[in-house]
């Protein structure tokens, strides 16, 4: 038995979380009344006590070569936990408020942090598979979890149907680049893709198809049709929680396998890939403009914002793997900061989600129009804002590696895109509104006012923050 | 000799089993059959020296899947005589497909050639001096472990998914509760009458009071025990 095998400690993480996560569904289900509170509590703690032993945990392989843990799978990792811890701290108020308040929420919300951080540890197609089902199948219980409500359930059964046909893909390209290499070891792969000009015409549909498999996992064009149903249906917590850590577990997966693996076929997959990117950022700038509801708005958002991502994911090299990281870091705090202004919009005991219910904010709550709008302008990419900094590092690395059109491109779809987010910012202030919204849990101004000042203040502590996305990348290419 | 016996023997009877799972008139019949070709099933099996192979399908296909077809074919009001109408109408379109798709299966394997490495190629499925059953035990909880426990969480999720999105705590479903049977006494439920002789008894003395109205809607739950106690009985 060699070392690598019996390297079990390196997953100490993944194992807790997951324990913790069986005894938070035993101890929901032994305990009668009252749970959803104390079990969101309870998983806060197992996600934030992962976060602990990962700091704890070596590096290396282990599970006979399926499990890597490197600088990169940590930061990627410490990412996913910050995302669900957000997303769990999100849920509590509204849960309860809208009669879903069961234990069984943190629970998922854990399962799928820990299918997550699978992922990005992956180092064999079938871990791969695996952790993507294990997010993708908790997720889908998710998104369908106020049952009673249509437009949930159907948020729920579209993503569920959706999905499997991209599993489905995922595991064609699977089957095909397992039958041409003969290894689903990532290190195998690579190994036997050495030279590019021997890569069979068979395994690089394999590619295309595991490509576009993850892409429906990122919400990209042209897999992104799924993606303002589910915002839009599911209930806003899992919204927020969906548009935080699954995208950066996915979006984690596809830099692993790209440049990792498949990194030989660079000159392959790069053209599919800039297109990918650039389809994304139009189609999340145009497609918002005429939106009404603000969760449909987010979700053409967040599409955008992955195809920001994918500029680094393009270019392949050490800065961009960092672009897409920092991108990611910056990318969570905004999305769950601008989602805990939304769950914040309730008017009368019913949650309201029209972008017209924001008029009038600037004068009834100034303190959440001003959160509000630094996330927004952090989006639309305003300096000396976070999003700003995440947008920088991405074109940046673009124009290293000569990609002027993709630049260009970005930096055009930004000045789009920055007019629905502005507008957001009008409405607030300057539309007649009704009266303000209900009083607001603490929950709820603690993730905004957290979020809003990592948002505002990112560029004093920026450098270590790149320090360790260049830390990671190039454990990545290394 | 007796290996070749056996294979023929275990052969015949698994293919005059699986006709008649598709010809008995009687379904239950038909569910027994199946069950006698999976038992030959799983001695080819063994007889092809896969022994944890033989053990599963008996395990898992006898125990398990054919019990709930049983149970299925039982439970449903399936008229079989009027699913097997028309089957003399059907026979020769069916019988042509089968003809075809045979003549197409013996064309691809009659032209079939193996690479002459490819004996080497093949991974080292099974290892010498190791028993099937030991080696799968390996691949899965050794070397597969990772994975075989992320399969087992991912089944847990669809478990607890199941149950979140269709359990409706139901106010009137009756369940039991060990606890209060064990606590029933038995003056809770009996009431002893001394009856005169020759005398009669009126209804008023033998029917115990009625339980406060928030009990009687929970008195059901009470189970077997309860249900004795309703009428109450009349000694001597």
């Amino acid at each position: 038995m060699n070392g690598t095998l019996m390297n079990w400690t390196l997953a100490l993480p993944e194992i807790a979380l997951s324990l913790s996560g069986m005894a938070i569904l035993l101890f929901g289900v032994l305990r009668k009344e009252e749970r959803g509170f104390l079990a969101s509590m309870l998983a806060i703690g197992a996600l934030l006590l992962a976060g602990v032993l990962m700091t704890a945990t070596g590096a290396g392989h282990a599970y006979d070569g399926q499990f890597v843990v490197d600088p990169f799978s940590v930061a990627l990792k410490l990412l996913i936990l910050a995302g669900a811890i957000l997303g769990v701290a999100l849920s509590v108020d509204y849960n309860r408020a809208e009669g879903i308040g069961r234990f069984e929420f943190p629970v998922l919300i854990v399962m799928a942090t820990v299918g997550m951080m699978v992922m990005v540890s992956a180092a064999n197609l079938m871990t791969l598979y695996l952790g993507l089902e294990l997010q993708s199948l908790s997720i889908y219980v998710l998104a369908a979890f106020a049952r009673d409500n249509l437009r949930s359930a159907e948020a729920g059964l579209k993503y569920f149907v959706l999905g499997a046909l991209a599993s489905g893909l995922l595991l064609y390209g699977m089957t095909l680049v397992y039958g041409f290499t003969g290894t689903m070891d990532f290190v195998g792969i690579a190994t036997g893709l050495a030279d590019p000009a021997q890569a069979s015409a068979g395994l690089i549909v394999g590619v295309v198809f595991i490509l576009a498999g993850l892409a429906f996992k990122v919400s990209a064009v042209p897999f992104h049709m799924w993606t303002p149903d589910v915002y839009e249906g599911a209930p806003t917590p899992v919204t927020a929680f969906l548009s935080t850590a699954p995208k950066v577990a996915a979006m984690g997966l596809l830099l692993r396998l790209m440049v990792g693996p498949f990194g030989h076929l660079l000159a392959q997959w790069q053209g599919l890939v800039v297109l990918i990117s650039i389809a994304s950022m139009l189609l999340g700038a145009l497609g918002a403009i005429g939106q009404r509801n603000i969760k449909r708005l987010m979700a053409y958002s967040s599409i955008g914002h992955m195809g920001y991502a994918l500029i680094g994911l393009a270019a392949g090299t050490v800065t961009g793997v960092r672009g897409v990281l920092v991108y990611l870091a910056v990318y969570i705090f905004m999305s769950a900061g601008a989602f805990a202004v939304i769950l914040a919009m309730r008017r009368g005991g019913r949650a309201v989600e029209g972008i017209a219910d924001l008029a009038g904010l600037g004068r009834s709550d100034p303190a959440l129009a001003m959160l509000m709008s630094v996330f927004m302008f952090s989006m639309a990419g305003i300096p000396p804002l976070s999003g700003f900094f995440g947008k920088l590092y991405v074109f940046l690395a673009a124009v290293q590696s000569g990609m002027w059109t993709l630049a260009i491109i970005g930096v055009l779809t930004s000045v789009v895109g920055a007019f629905y987010y502005v507008r957001i910012i009008k409405v607030m202030y300057f539309d007649a509104g009704e009266t303000g919204f209900a009083a607001r849990p603490a929950t709820l101004s603690i993730v905004a006012a957290g979020s809003g000042l990592v948002t505002l203040l990112f560029a004093l502590f920026a450098a270590p923050v790149i320090a360790v996305a260049e830390a990671a990348a190039r454990a990545l290419l290394g | 000799m007796i290996a070749t016996l056996a294979f023929y023997v275990f052969a015949a009877v698994l293919l005059g089993s699986a006709a008649l799972v598709v010809s008995a008139r009687n379904p239950v019949h038909s569910v027994l059959f199946l069950i006698l070709a999976f038992f030959n099933a799983a001695g080819l099996f063994l007889l092809a020296g896969a022994e944890f192979l033989a053990m599963i399908l008996v395990i898992v296909y006898v125990g398990a899947v054919a019990v709930l077809f049983l149970f299925v074919v039982m439970m449903l009001d399936i008229d079989f005589a009027r699913l097997r109408e028309g089957i003399q109408r059907y026979a020769p379109v069916g019988a042509t497909v089968g003809v075809i798709l045979l003549v197409e299966l013996a064309s691809v394997f009659g032209g079939w050639q193996l690479l002459p490495q490819s004996a080497a190629l093949r991974g080292a499925v099974a290892p010498a001096a190791v028993s099937n059953t030991a080696a799968l035990g390996d691949l899965l909880y050794t070397h597969n472990v990772l994975l075989f426990q992320i399969a087992g969480l991912v089944l847990l999720v669809a478990m607890i998914g199941a149950i979140v999105l269709t359990l409706r705590e139901r106010k009137a479903s009756r369940r039991q509760s060990a606890a209060r049977q064990v606590a029933q006494r038995v003056e809770d439920t009996l009431v002893l009458v001394k009856v005169g002789l020759g005398a009669a008894v009126t209804e008023a003395e033998f029917q115990r009071k009625l339980p406060e109205p928030a009990v009687a809607a929970a008195e059901p739950h009470g189970g077997g025990h309860g249900h004795g106690g309703t009428h109450a009985a009349e000694v001597r």
